[in-house]
């Protein structure tokens, strides 16, 4: 049973290492998914986590200052500057009223400096159908209460 | 036409269950009309649903907007291609291509072996037409694409549609999802095979054979399909990468992962008749994961940048698969006697034990990127925080597996069956072993620090290196033989074992991807607002904005900068990075100038206008190596149809199997 023994070391370090890996790159790389809502309820205790912080660009606030880009994002009537500090080129799907969202920290200031941003990807991204004026048309056998 | 459309894939639900119900039942009470009519049944779901699919893509084709699916995903202007594509483009659309394939396979599996394994065909049929099933009742009642828009019971129509997303009208992502979905559904049939074969307990490697051609063709379009996915992001998202870790990525990496492993421990089962409850936990695991993957992109089940913004699909996906794996662990346990391994592992340094490790490392790989993908539902369903994990996350963990992994590609294959010998480890070894050595030291003293890009490139050497010297040994006996020229006798070689040799292929393709995926430790980017006459460094290059222009099309608005490129004085030529906003879908897309070089690309993106429109956004990166992964990836296709042609050599492999288990398993049971 001697070379038994051996497989079961070889496999035992190898998905011990793989475990020590992912426990341990867990702390840092772990992100809060949370609304903008529920980031201005959390108060000061949202300082400093790492967040996801999810809600949709109000209209017309997106800005570039510099090589940086400012938006605000708002959810349930409650709003939140976002800087972004990353250096990858923001997604296309960044616009007015995207469903974004920005993963970073919060600062004191209550200006929340992301790394990332993502933008709902177009390309499974349903919208709804915009239809021209005097064109209403209810979608009857789908069962949405409005296309 | 949409009632006919309708009327066909709702028929097609109702053969489809009469088809797995007629051939299972007939295989039980032995009745070969049942079986006979199960597999016309199989005949008519294609025919039905073929008509089906050919009505949605004629409106999608002749711009019919009263059809609500071809007003949400075509438009008027859009290219016929894209039209097409828009099949696929949207949920209904591809779940009815899913049900299209799902029935196209079937036919061909049911066609082709019509006269053969009448005992598992059956239960094979049964299988599939079940999964028919599931596809055709989400198809009818949950996301049908026959839907019409309508006021007041009224058919109308909207004037244009909303056309498909600029960002997927691009070649490579017309041809992406189809490659995808080959491969996802491909699976399917491999697991029934194994289902048919383990319930009617068939003696031997039967459903092995009949689909390894199968399961490689399969693995081959999951292969095609993420890479065609990360040429499109490369090329069109504009942010320079190809993987970030996303979960559609991962939902169609997921399935690969598991099918490599398949395809690797089936050798074990052919060859030495062991890993057999492994290999049916292998492809049933690989076949759930491709519905997993069709439902995390069509259902929403975890948060992506890709997936569906509503959708209760989920559930029923959720529900199948839940019935699907607790049938197939049921299955396996009870028929776990029929699947006694045939010999044991012998030695650590034997080809078997390379592939024992072979298989946990891409196991533990595939739970990686599992687990990192579903934490956020695992998270929130245990802690109620909904917990994401990040790139950095998965990184961490999958360099060093992929760095393993490149390891014993290199390795394995020269491993001895049962035991290796010092002397044939250190005739095989040396070379490699000393060159990969001597290559390390050399970019250590020309100054690259970065350790895993150290240890990456030095496997990528051995592992060439033992590849070509199996090559070189083979042909020159062959030549010498035959008195040929090496690169003949290298052909010759290849034909007379296309298995062994187009592996060996595909491997060179693994190299050359990871050559390319190393050259991320050198990536250089810079951003800059720039204007008319500025200019920017990065790496070698020099680069001078020649001039801004903007402009309009009927369809979109473009910004475009031309940049002069030049490195040490030398011009080299323009780049000319746009963007565009499609007026239709009101969306900005990056069209990406991209300066490709087997050493690093240089890679310009227009990221935008500044706020008082006066300068531009330009975005410049150095990408190292990139092109040895898409050149890789041709490697890696060439070498799997090196593999589908017909060895000229039949190999027979001396070793004992068995052909019967105990006299209660040698009747057939009813």
């Amino acid at each position: 049973m001697k070379k038994y023994g051996k497989f079961a070391g070889l496999i035992t370090v190898v998905v011990g290492t793989m475990v020590w890996l992912g426990v341990t790159g867990g702390k840092q790389s772990q992100a809060y998914y949370k609304t903008v809502n529920e980031v201005h309820d959390m108060g000061n205790k949202a300082v400093g986590q790492r967040l996801r912080l999810e809600g949709n660009v109000a209209a017309g606030s997106i800005q570039h200052v510099g090589s940086q880009t400012e938006f605000v994002l708002e959810y349930q009537n409650t709003r939140m500057k976002v800087v972004y500090t990353g250096s990858d080129p923001l997604p296309d799907t960044l616009k007015d009223g995207a469903q974004a969202l920005a993963d970073g920290r919060l600062g004191p200031d209550q200006v929340f400096r992301a790394g990332s941003v993502q933008a709902k990807c177009a390309s499974k991204y349903e919208s709804k159908p915009e239809l021209s004026p005097g064109q209403p048309a209810p979608n009857i056998n789908s069962g949405k209460s409005s296309i | 036409m949409e009632n006919l459309g309708s009327l066909a894939i709702l028929l097609a639900f109702c053969v489809a269950i009469y088809a797995a119900t007629a051939s299972v039942v007939g295989r039980i009470k032995r009745k070969p009309f049942l079986i006979v009519s199960a597999s016309r049944a199989i005949y008519s779901v294609w025919l039905l649903v073929a008509l089906a699919s050919g009505i949605l893509v004629y409106k999608l084709l002749t711009s019919d907007f009263s059809f609500s699916y071809v007003a949400e995903h075509s438009n008027k202007t859009m290219p016929i291609l894209y039209k097409f594509a828009a099949w696929w483009g949207g949920q209904e659309g591809s779940l009815l291509f899913w049900t299209f394939l799902l029935s196209t396979y079937t036919t061909v599996v049911v066609f082709t072996n019509r006269r053969r394994h009448r005992d598992m065909m059956p239960w094979v049929v049964g299988v599939l037409a079940t999964l028919e099933t599931f596809f055709l009742l989400l198809n009818n009642f949950i996301a049908n694409p026959f839907r019409m828009l309508a006021v007041d019971k009224l058919i109308t129509r909207v004037q244009d549609g909303q056309g498909l997303s600029p960002l997927l009208q691009y070649p490579a992502m017309a041809i992406h999802p189809p490659m995808l979905y080959l491969g996802y559904v491909g699976f399917s049939v491999p697991f029934a095979f194994a289902m048919g074969s383990l319930i009617t307990r068939q003696p031997g490697d039967a459903w092995i054979h009949t689909t390894r051609r199968w399961t490689l063709v399969t693995w081959l379009f999951q292969s095609t399909g993420v890479m065609l996915g990360m040429a499109w992001a490369y090329h069109v998202l504009g942010w320079g990468g190809y993987w970030m870790w996303d979960a559609v990525e991962n939902a169609s990496l997921l399935p690969w992962i598991a099918g490599t492993a398949f395809l690797h421990s089936v050798m074990m089962q052919e060859k030495k008749g062991m890993m057999k409850v492994w290999n049916m936990v292998l492809i049933s695991s690989t076949f759930f994961l491709c519905i997993l993957g069709t439902a995390m992109t069509r259902g929403g089940l975890v948060q992506s940048v890709h997936a569906f913004a509503r959708s209760d699909i989920g559930k029923y996906f959720v529900t199948f698969m839940a019935l699907g794996i607790a049938a197939t662990v049921y299955v396996i346990l009870d028929r776990l006697d029929y699947l006694k391994s045939e010999s044991e592992l012998e030695s650590v340094i034997s080809r078997e034990s390379s592939f024992l490790f072979n298989n946990l490392i891409l196991l533990a790989s595939c739970f990686a990127v599992l687990w990192g993908t579903l934490f956020p539902v695992v998270s929130e369903a245990v802690s109620g925080e909904k917990i994401a994990l990040d790139a950095a996350w998965f990184n961490r963990l999958m360099v060093p597996i992929g760095l393993f992994l490149l390891l014993l590609t290199g390795l394995g294959p020269l491993f001895a069956w049962r035991k290796t010998s010092v002397e044939s480890l250190r005739r095989n070894f040396q070379i490699p072993g000393i060159a990969s050595l001597v290559l390390v030291g050399g970019l250590f003293a020309l100054g690259i620090r970065h350790v895993y890009a150290l240890i990456s490139f030095g496997f990528c050497l051995f592992v060439a290196l033992t590849v070509i010297m199996e090559f070189y040994k083979g042909a020159i006996s062959i030549a010498a033989k035959n008195s040929m020229n090496l690169l003949r006798a290298m052909i010759e070689l290849t034909h007379r074992n296309t298995r062994r040799y187009g592996g060996y292929v595909v491997h060179m393709g693994i190299v050359l991807m990871f050559v390319g995926f190393s050259g991320q430790a050198f990536n250089k980017g810079d951003t800059r607002e720039v204007n008319v006459g500025d200019t920017m460094n990065i790496g070698v290059y020099h680069l001078k904005v020649a001039d801004i222009q903007m402009g309009d099309t009927p369809v979109y608005q473009w910004h475009r900068a031309t940049v002069e490129v030049s490195k040490n004085g030398a011009f080299l030529g323009t780049l000319e990075p746009e963007k565009r906003f499609y007026m239709a879908s009101k969306q900005g897309t990056s069209e990406v100038a991209v300066r490709v070089r087997l050493n690093e690309d240089l890679y310009l993106n227009f990221g935008g206008m500044s706020d008082d429109n006066q300068r531009a956004i330009l975005q410049a990166y150095i990408r190292p190596l990139v092109s040895w992964v898409w050149i890789g990836g041709l490697v890696l296709i060439f070498g799997t149809l090196v593999c589908l042609v017909p060895s000229k050599v039949k190999m027979q492999y001396a070793r004992t199997e068995v052909v019967g288990i105990t006299k209660s398993h040698a009747t057939i049971e009813n």
